[in-house]
């Protein structure tokens, strides 16, 4: 505990240390480090992840992967209506708890996204982004073990939503460890298709990856419509 | 009384005609995305090879109807930056062919899965004179969350033409930008025609 906030402090300073760091080059300052990470991640994903997850897929019916995603999807609609809310954004705050209201009563605990069939879109806001609207940039690349692609500040973002997170504060602990695991592999299932891509696409995967890391939280944190790089 | 009116029916008909021929020279950059979407969609779908994933079928498709609405020595050339300018006209015509290449080839792969995806148009804003505008989509897969793709045009001459595709706020030329640069700094143009030649024969 005493360690995770002095985790989070550090990680709050380096992120204002470094703050908005704009331009097409990504700040990868420890990227020997992160390459390291990457190739284990590589190799986790190999022989774990993707075969787990491709197994999830081939086992559980459509119906029931579904209502396991949506029930996640519901808390982390918990977490954008939050991050909406810090961000003073009123018609998404409104979506959001519009979607965990009717998903929670009527869609019985989040299994059924009744919302998102009415057409109630999700705005998927996390702490990342709200720094990122309150002006502070990403600060240096970095690569997550396990988790992949990553920036101090979006880093941060995760260890707040990790205190928050509800299904950390699930006891006993293997039951815990159960949700975890679950939710990482129905995760990982939603990407099962795009590695693929991601291997045909690209001369060196790891700048592939991180390029299009950036660009895409850089999207998300301007809701979309970022402003044009000054090149 | 009777030619007549058969006189007329001919005039408003050649005057129709012609009026939707214009139209059709001044297509619109939304109008033209619709129309090779459409009609990529509808060969995929009457088509059991395309469906199952054909590689040789699919690039095929990609390369004779969609590649000739993009304009890949712009996209290089973004690509590549300032190096683009250094080299012969005879090595950029080397180059924008092999990462057309590498991108039919890539995206061949995922284009089977493209038929069940819902593909909505935002209102484009235009002034008649622009030459270079940005068509919104969005993309909806079965039961998935809908995603943008976006397209930067340009017209050259009557011609609308692609020169970037942006997905989900991820756009494909700054996505090769470092890429190519990485490679440049490291071992130069030649370095990376023989990088991309190496990727576009795995």
């Amino acid at each position: 505990m005493m360690f995770q906030r002095m985790l989070v402090r550090a990680m709050i300073a380096l992120a204002m240390c470094v703050a908005v760091n704009a331009g097409a080059q990504v700040y990868d300052p420890i990227e020997p480090v992160n390459r390291v990470i990457f190739s284990f991640n590589d190799k986790l994903d190999q022989y774990v992840l993707r075969p787990v997850a491709q197994g999830y897929v081939n086992v559980v019916p459509r119906l029931v992967r579904t209502g396991v995603s949506n029930v996640f999807g519901n808390i982390s609609d918990m977490f954008s209506a939050l991050n909406n809310a810090l961000q003073g954004k009123p018609e998404p705050l409104g979506n959001d708890l519009g979607r965990v209201l009717v998903n929670t009563t009527f869609g019985l605990g989040g299994i059924f996204d009744i919302a998102g069939e009415g057409g109630i879109e999700k705005s998927g806001e996390d702490f990342g982004q709200t720094l990122g609207y309150w002006g502070l940039g990403p600060g240096p690349y970095l690569v997550l073990p396990i988790l992949g692609p990553s920036s101090v500040r979006d880093t941060a973002g995760l260890i707040v939503q990790g205190y928050l997170d509800p299904v950390n504060q699930v006891t006993p602990d293997p039951n815990k460890y159960e949700l975890i695991g679950t939710r990482a592999i129905d995760a990982r299932a939603g990407l099962l298709g795009t590695e693929d891509l991601v291997a045909g696409a690209a001369l060196d995967r790891y700048t592939f990856i991180r390029s299009a890391y950036t660009q895409r939280r850089r999207s998300l944190v301007y809701d979309g419509k970022p402003p044009k790089d000054d090149e | 009384m009777k030619r007549m009116m058969m006189w007329m029916l001919c005039v408003a008909g050649f005057v129709g005609g012609a009026v939707s021929i214009g139209a059709h020279a001044q297509e619109g950059p939304d109008a033209l995305i619709k129309r090779v979407s459409s009609d990529v969609v509808a060969t995929i779908k009457s088509d059991k090879d395309l469906q199952t994933g054909n590689k040789r079928k699919l690039y095929d498709l990609i390369d004779t109807k969609i590649a000739g609405n993009f304009d890949f020595a712009r996209m290089t050339a973004l690509a590549m930056g300032k190096s683009w300018r250094t080299v012969s006209p005879e090595q950029q015509k080397v180059l924008a062919d092999e990462f057309k290449q590498l991108l039919i080839r890539t995206y061949s792969g995922a284009l089977a899965n493209f038929q069940n995806h819902a593909m909505d148009f935002k209102p484009l804003k235009m002034q008649p004179a622009d030459t270079d505008v940005t068509v919104r989509t969005t993309v909806t897969a079965q039961g998935g969350q809908p995603i943008g793709i976006d397209y930067s045009m340009e017209k050259t001459g009557s011609a609308w033409k692609a020169y970037d595709v942006i997905v989900g706020g991820v756009s494909l030329v700054t996505n090769y930008r470092e890429e190519f640069n990485n490679v440049i700094r490291d071992s130069g143009v030649d370095g990376l025609v023989k990088a991309l030649q190496a990727k576009n024969k795995a």
